[in-house]
């Protein structure tokens, strides 16, 4: 990590050499290079990459806990194994069945879906490291598609695996959409701007926990705000909490109340960056709002749009508190995400299995986040 | 009638007329009604979640039992009960969860800053060339030392006290023969993409590590932890508002023989005040709310405000509403004034240019 110590080479910059006593002024001056930088970088070798390393070290033995300190026991990579084909793979993956029609309908679709985009790949000239990034990024997309297929497709129950990426995907997407839509709604020429800018933003700053107790008080269908409604309808003993898919789908709500904020605000501002003279020309030449967006707008908060969302599929990734407060990860295991499976690992003072769960996140969201990364996000930028 | 026919506001039919903006720059009736109409509706959903927090803190046992009372004085009585069952017969516990956390995040706000103000300074306006064979060895030599800490059961400060002069020796005696060099944008890269680590990977071993040094349940521990968790977005924000600023105020004050932190100091970060202001709100705002490190590493001495309303979730009575309410109102109130103050800094494209590079 040793930067090059350039000035100290430079006899230049180092004054002439015992013509007066340095004083301490004078040696962080000559030092700043690397008193700016390295408390930063010393923090996160200690307190990131570290662990890191050392998490691998967890996950691949049994930790026991005796007296004030801990004995480790090396295990291989049985943590692991447990999760695919062991004890844990219904907790991990899901519940596997026999391959349903629809599940080798779609499993079949995504593989060919991937040999277009590598016969695509083959024909634009052949590179070692672009292939191999593909055949990383096509080997997670069928796993994963194989996983979905074998359980929720085939009639069964899916993992922690699969909730995060309920929640990543369907979650995103529908914060992404909503957020674009009032951002577009509030860069109109409305009054009370900035009333609606401060209000929808606040949301996103309260936290995560008092943002799960809310919607569970308000989706209570018993005691909570809108009981008149469910008793229209009469669910008034219809319990989310009970239910595995509503659930889930209550899970999202609270999440994107919090996080449509986030969207919301950066597209709004991305939106307003635009130059005003290019949709005044194309409103003058009677082009319709929708052509507007479409043709003018779009195309310059793209860029923009994919990173925003690129950094809200990293923190989506982490969600934690909001499926612990609103449903303790139940039922069952029906709204646990892979965090919550590593915290109640930790709890159980299982400390390999945690380890080994929060590594297959890391690899999971590394693998997706790099992919979004190079063949989404840099394509727009590299465009605009 | 002189005008053309066409331009006759009377003829135009019902449909143009609630359709077609009357001027460039205004909007049609019909579409105004629809934007309002969203708006407002948005605006209830967001409102209704706290609205709904306050006044049940402020609500008696049965009026949250018995169905949905509304509105204080019209629905129901409002009572001071939870207030006062809070701050005055638990004040003790209350208190110190906030002073812990106002503590904590304060603490690790202003650590954050300071150190990734300073590495976002030199990553943008000096030259690092890190050579990868260093940092290679420097990998190697760290694995190497914690498979021997693990199989063989060495004691973990001989092995690591044994690594480092393991590799300020290679580093010596290599350093000279490694030419691949990394550059700025590689070190930037590096801190950033820290952000994709998700907590739960290094809080484990940051645990048992804490636990070796006795920082588990102080401030300290909480402090460090939290700031680097937020270090790659403030090297981030703050690369972006120093890059952005002219070179030339920096290199004529060199000239006239000011230091690299005279320059720092009195010249760049007074220029930046309002991005600072920004990354130092929206920081704030992610410590105060951080819960899954305080999970692990607070137990009671320490415990923060998110713990504190965690815990409330497991009662023998149930969940007393009324209760959690307060302390939820408690918690947030300071963060709804600073995200009020952190919107105007949004809304001028403060924190823009970052996403956008």
């Amino acid at each position: 990590m040793a930067s090059v110590d350039t000035i100290a080479a430079r006899p230049d910059l180092q004054g002439p050499a015992g013509a007066m006593k340095e004083t301490w002024p004078e040696w962080f001056d000559r030092h700043s290079r690397h008193i700016f930088i390295w408390p930063a970088v010393l923090m996160i070798l200690v307190f990131a990459i570290f662990p890191t390393i050392a998490s691998v070290i967890i996950a691949l033995s049994r930790i026991r806990f005796a007296g004030g300190g801990f004995q480790v026991r090396f295990v291989g990579l049985q943590n692991f194994a447990r999760q695919f084909v062991g004890n844990d793979q219904i907790h991990f993956l899901g519940r596997f069945n026999q391959m349903s029609a629809l599940g080798w309908i779609v499993s079949l679709a995504v593989t060919a879906a991937m040999v277009w985009w590598f016969v695509k790949f083959f024909k634009g000239g052949f590179n070692l490291v672009g292939f191999l990034g593909r055949v990383i990024t096509a080997g997670m997309i069928i796993g994963l598609t194989l996983m979905f297929s074998g359980t929720l497709l085939s009639g069964n129950a899916w993992g922690t695996l699969g909730t995060t990426l309920f929640y990543v995907f369907v979650g995103c997407s529908l914060q992404f959409l909503i957020g674009l839509g009032l951002a577009f709604l509030c860069s109109m020429p409305i009054r009370g701007k900035s009333f609606f800018r401060v209000v929808f933003f606040i949301p996103l700053m309260i936290t995560p926990l008092g943002v799960g107790y809310a919607f569970r008080m308000i989706a209570d269908t018993n005691k909570g705000p809108i009981q008149p409604f469910w008793k229209w309808v009469g669910l008034e003993n219809f319990s989310w909490a009970a239910d595995p898919w509503a659930a889930r789908i209550f899970i999202i709500v609270g999440d994107s109340w919090q996080w449509i904020p986030f969207i919301f605000v950066v597209m709004l501002a991305a939106l307003e960056s635009i130059p005003r003279d290019h949709v005044e020309a194309a409103n003058v030449d009677g082009a319709s709002s929708w052509q507007i967006f479409r043709e003018i707008t779009w195309p310059q908060v793209i860029p923009i749009a994919a990173t925003v969302m690129l950094i809200r599929v990293i923190e989506a990734f982490k969600i934690v508190d909001l499926p612990n407060i609103m449903t303790s990860g139940g039922p069952g295991i029906a709204t646990e995400s892979m965090t919550l499976h590593a915290v109640f690992a930790w709890r159980a003072n299982d400390l390999g299995q945690s380890a080994a769960v929060a590594y297959l996140l890391l690899f999971v969201t590394v693998v997706i986040c790099a992919s979004f990364f190079n063949y989404v996000v840099l394509k727009q930028l590299r465009k605009s | 009638m002189s005008a053309p026919a066409k331009y006759d506001l009377s003829r135009r039919s019902l449909f143009e007329r609630l359709f077609e903006p009357p001027r460039i720059g205004a909007m049609a009736p019909a579409t105004k009604v629809i934007v309002y109409t969203v708006l407002g509706l948005w605006t209830l959903f967001v409102v209704f979640p706290i609205y709904w927090v306050v006044v049940t803190s402020f609500k008696l046992p049965q009026h949250v039992n018995e169905g949905p009372v509304y509105i204080p004085f019209v629905d129901y009585m409002p009572s001071l009960h939870a207030w006062q069952a809070l701050l005055v017969t638990d004040f003790g516990d209350t208190l110190r969860s906030y002073i812990n956390s106002f503590v904590v995040s304060i603490g690790a706000t202003v650590l954050c800053i300071i150190i990734g103000s300073m590495a976002a300074y030199a990553l943008a306006r000096m030259q690092y060339k890190p050579k990868l064979g260093i940092i290679l060895t420097f990998v190697a030599v760290l694995l190497a030392a914690l498979v021997v800490t693990i199989l063989a059961g060495v004691d973990w400060k001989l092995t690591m006290a044994a690594a480092l002069a393991v590799f300020f020796f290679l580093a010596r005696a290599l350093g000279k023969h490694f030419k691949a060099t990394l550059g700025n944008g590689d070190i930037l890269f590096w801190i950033i993409s820290q952000r994709i680590l998700p907590p739960i990977v290094v809080i484990i071993p940051i645990y048992l590590m804490f636990q070796q040094v006795g920082l588990i349940d102080t401030h300290l521990g909480l402090i460090l932890a939290y700031t680097v968790g937020n270090l790659p977005i403030a090297v981030w924000l703050m690369y972006d508002f120093f890059s952005g600023l002219p070179i030339e105020l920096e290199e004529s004050a060199q000239l006239d023989g000011a230091t690299r932190f005279g320059i720092f100091w009195e010249i760049v970060l007074p220029l930046t005040k309002p991005g600072l202001a920004a990354t130092t709100l929206l920081v704030l705002i992610l410590n105060w709310n951080e819960y899954l490190m305080a999970v692990f590493l607070s137990t009671s001495k320490a415990q923060t405000m998110p713990i504190l309303v965690a815990a409330m979730n497991a009662g023998d009575r149930g969940i007393l509403w009324w209760t959690m309410c307060v302390v939820i109102v408690v918690m947030i109130l300071p963060v709804i004034a600073m995200a009020v103050i952190l919107q105007r800094f949004i809304a001028k494209g403060v924190l823009l240019g970052a996403v956008k590079g």
